[in-house]
């Protein structure tokens, strides 16, 4: 064990606001699988259309972050998912890039296993150890395609844990973990394919959960030297069941009762994201400190971490997280939108959708934290703040000449001065919502909307800032990212933290 | 301040195409039909033609860049042809520029046209571009009527109108401008309407429904434009000069800073002052005979009434329920149509407003004739509220 204390140091997580009914999928398909009508329960968590990997991941880095402008104390990112947009732009530069992160920091893309999310934290854990980054954070994130009317399409749901790591009060200290690499391949997806091949499940339970995980968790439990009866908190994502997880703990000499909720009643298997997804609404709602916590991911092998708990955990009660995110969901009946946004369908989109999407690199670039952190600029002299940033000051009383600073918006409190609700231009969810957002502090910014409430939009109403996709480029396979404003209902206000949601 | 345009310059001839969706004509057709309707009102040849003016604003489904269009079109004598674009305020650009050639002595006789062929794109609406390579990356991919819409929900804020009130307002509008446009044998629309079929229609932009957004026309105007004594010299009567025109442009004050509260067009203001101290009218509300606006939409005719100072603030919802608008209202507005009936072929608009003013100046409207207008204010508007380009021109009988 380290002689300095390593371990976790705060938490943050976000679903996505819709919840496909599976009851909608089950009756969309019982005429080619009508064996679907019996799993039609719960709801799992379904991206905006505007929502990928990368966003996801940022909304949850975002409540890991808190509002707090200066975030120069983060010098490591560690990034795991295996649907991340980009084969070759690094993903974690883009969520660096939105997070106003320092130039300086590591950025790593961690992918191809259902393990990247738990890799990628054991990579954080490794170099905060190892002194070459004292504030790392991780997330993890997965926004998952499958095909129509497969289980996976049942089983699955979208959304992002993000976690920070490092030696200063620290929430959960590390304890110890294993990795174990073995080529099991109970699923692939081959690199140019879009969907995943799937192998037998009973093969998968039998011969790979059952005899793999115990054989990781007895290697964990050794390297950290904690004994099985001491885990009051078992982590570990499957779409097997709660009492197929009850099963495996109770195998490995750990109480069934450790065995933590999937998730898979009102979120759906989040894939890479998953463990870390669990971890975070378990540490929201079931561990207290000086408790331990084993987090597992299986997939090509298995990785285990443990955890133990200390009484700085109650320092993130503010943390929407993953219990707050769970909280705020909007339930989605129509499975037809869930296969447009997913692009599972061809659909009319008229010719307005013809405009090409092409993005000048070179203007993205020098325009990028304007584009990618929403900064503009504020007056040294006069203290009025406005968006874009220019050399000459919007201020009409006084236009000073490059007297502007960087000044960030993405956190600031917001309202509506203008919208409307555009049934002409081209969106992926008409009607397309946009309007003047004016910001308390000063500046405004005329801006898409998303995650609307259609009906419950007026002047005065209050807005949150997320990063999501503008546009997608399908000819040329970019997306382009920019900042959009989300209404804020009373319903939605009402239930900001986990803690609220409590 | 400068000695200002008024009564320097004299419209000589004037023509404007048939508008509306011209599946018989390209902008060359359109723009050889406004221009030979002027050319005749005017009675000059083409070689008395100085310099020209040519506004057009999509060159990519219209008429293509450069000057050249317009030369090779009409045959020009070799002349200079300067295009002209500042979004749908163009035309008034073009007159603007023909003016000030005549007022500067550079020109005896110049042309002003202004064209656009729209329904060349397959679908209904303007065509979508893009803006340069910044804008689209940041800047909402919404319509005209979604950014123009905005002015509702910001106007209902600051004077707590109600949806309903100010719905049926808006309607009233449309519902005056089509009952002008039935007179109207140029009109791209030249059906009556019922407020009740303005309420029920279907929804564009919410509140604009299909009846509170103009008409997506083809088309061209043209204006001849002299000195007054030239014009009196070839034998001219009841000539019409210009009175004032001012252009007041946007620089990012309404969507970068926050003193502009979304319901009014700050341009239009500015503009409006300045053309009236040009034109020395110190009441509008009395002095001014009529008007065509820039009602692209509804809501933009119904602000633009208190930014003309028409309408005190606040109060263009009762001006326009009173009739105060109607042709036989106190100032009548739209009196042919407007853009909402007589069509918006963007380059050509601003010269069709004037058209109808120098018609009506000239007691040559028909079945729209107004009695004894003396004083026509055009108001052509280029962009959105909250970035745009605003042109005020006053035109009126020489000596007015």
């Amino acid at each position: 064990m380290a002689q300095q204390s390593i371990g976790l140091t705060g938490y943050g997580g976000y679903v996505p606001r819709l919840r496909l009914q599976r009851k909608a999928i089950a009756q969309a398909n019982a005429w080619v699988a009508p064996n679907f009508l019996g799993k039609g329960k719960g709801e799992r968590s379904m991206a905006n259309w505007d929502e990928d990997a990368v966003t996801m991941a940022v909304e949850a880095a975002r409540d890991l972050l808190g509002t707090d402008d200066d975030r120069s104390h983060v010098d490591a990112l560690f990034f795991g998912s295996t649907t991340m947009p980009f084969k070759d732009r690094l993903n974690a530069g883009i969520i660096s890039a939105a997070l106003t992160l320092g130039e300086n920091i590591r950025a790593v893309d961690v992918a191809s296993t259902q393990r990247a999310g738990t890799s990628a934290l054991m990579q954080a854990l490794t170099t905060v150890k190892a002194g070459e980054a004292k504030h790392a954070i991780v997330v993890a994130s997965d926004h998952r395609k499958t095909r129509a009317a497969s289980a996976q399409e049942m089983d699955f749901g979208d959304g992002a844990a993000a976690l920070s790591v490092g030696t200063e009060n620290v929430i959960a200290k590390y304890l110890g973990g294993t990795s174990l690499t073995i080529d099991f391949v109970d699923h692939f997806r081959g690199s140019t394919d879009d969907f995943d091949y799937n192998w037998e499940e009973r093969w998968i339970r039998d011969e790979g959960y059952t005899k793999i995980v115990p054989r990781a968790v007895k290697a964990a439990l050794t390297e950290a030297n904690v004994s099985a009866g001491d885990i009051k908190h078992f982590v570990l994502p499957t779409t097997f069941g709660v009492k197929f997880v009850q099963q495996l703990a109770k195998m490995s000499g750990i109480a069934p009762e450790a065995a933590r909720d999937t998730l898979d009643a009102n979120c759906g298997e989040t894939g890479a994201a998953h463990s870390l997804v669990m971890l975070v609404h378990t540490l929201q709602k079931d561990v207290k400190p000086g408790e331990k916590i084993m987090v597992l991911h299986f997939g090509g092998g298995c990785d285990v971490m443990i955890f133990e708990a200390t009484d700085k955990l109650s320092t993130q009660a503010d943390k929407r997280g993953i219990v707050g995110s769970l909280a705020q969901g909007t339930p989605e009946n129509n499975y037809m939108k869930f296969l447009t946004y997913n692009g599972l369908v061809e659909w009319e989109k008229g010719m307005r959708a013809e405009q090409d999407k092409k993005t000048a690199l070179t203007t993205l670039y020098r325009n990028e934290d304007m584009l990618m952190g929403l900064v503009g600029g504020r007056c040294t002299e006069t203290g009025v703040v406005q968006f874009p940033r220019s050399r000459i000051s919007v201020n009409p009383n006084r236009h000073t000449v490059d007297t502007q600073e960087p000044y960030k918006f993405a956190d600031r409190k917001a309202k509506i001065l203008s919208w409307s609700a555009d049934f002409l231009s081209f969106s992926m969810s008409p009607p397309n919502h946009y309007g003047m957002v004016v910001f308390d502090e000063g500046g405004r910014i005329m801006m898409d909307f998303t995650d609307v409430e259609q009906g419950t939009v007026d002047s005065g109403m209050e807005v949150r800032l997320v990063f999501r996709i503008k546009d997608v480029d399908e000819k040329r396979g970019f997306r382009k990212y920019f900042w959009k404003a989300v209404p804020v209902t009373s319903t939605s206000a009402n239930s900001k933290t986990g803690q609220a949601a409590e | 301040m400068a000695s200002g345009i008024k009564d320097k310059v004299a419209i000589l001839g004037m023509g404007c195409s048939k508008f509306g969706e011209r599946w018989d004509a390209g902008p060359e057709e359109l723009m050889v039909e406004a221009y030979l309707e002027a050319m005749q009102d005017a009675g000059i040849e083409p070689t008395q033609i100085d310099a020209a003016w040519f506004s057009t604003h999509i060159d990519e489904t219209g008429t293509g860049k450069g000057g050249t269009p317009l030369s090779m079109a009409l045959r020009l004598p070799n002349i200079a042809v300067t295009r002209v674009e500042n979004f749908c305020a163009g035309g008034s650009e073009a007159l603007r520029g023909a003016v000030y050639a005549v007022a500067s002595g550079a020109a005896d006789i110049a042309l002003a046209l202004g064209v656009e062929k729209l329904k060349d794109t397959g679908y209904g609406g303007l065509p979508v571009g893009n803006a340069g390579t910044l804008i689209p990356q940041w800047a909402p991919s919404g319509s005209a009527p979604g950014n123009f819409a905005q002015l509702a929900s910001a106007y209902r804020a600051k004077h707590n109108v109600s949806k309903e009130d100010l719905k049926r307002a808006i309607a009233h509008v449309s519902v005056k401008s089509h009952a002008n446009g039935a007179l109207n044998p140029k009109a791209h629309l030249q059906k009556a309407i019922t407020e009740e079929q303005v309420m029920n229609a279907p929804m564009i932009a919410e509140p604009l429904g299909l009846f509170d957004c103009c008409g997506v026309s083809d088309g061209a105007a043209a204006a001849i434009v002299t000195t007054p004594e030239i014009a009196k010299a070839l034998g001219k009567k009841n000539i019409v000069t210009v009175k004032a025109m001012q252009l007041s442009v946007s620089n990012g004050l309404e969507s970068q800073h926050n003193s502009w509260d979304g319901s009014y067009f700050h341009t239009a203001r500015i503009a409006a002052k300045k053309a009236y101290l040009e034109a020395g009218i110190q009441n509008p509300r009395d002095e001014v005979s009529m008007m065509e606006v820039h009602d692209c939409f509804s809501i933009t005719e119904l602000v633009t009434m208190e930014d003309l100072f028409i309408s005190a603030e606040g109060q263009a919802v009762k001006d326009v329920m009173n009739g105060f608008y109607d042709a036989d209202g106190k100032v009548p507005c739209q009196i042919d149509g407007g853009l909402k009936c007589f069509g918006h072929p963007i380059g050509a608009s601003g010269l069709r407003m004037a058209y109808e003013m120098y018609l009506q100046l000239q007691g040559r409207a028909g079945a729209r004739q107004l009695k004894d207008p003396r004083i026509g204010l055009t108001h052509n508007l280029g962009g959105a509220p909250s970035q745009n380009v605003c042109s005020v021109t006053i035109i009126g009988a020489h000596g007015a």
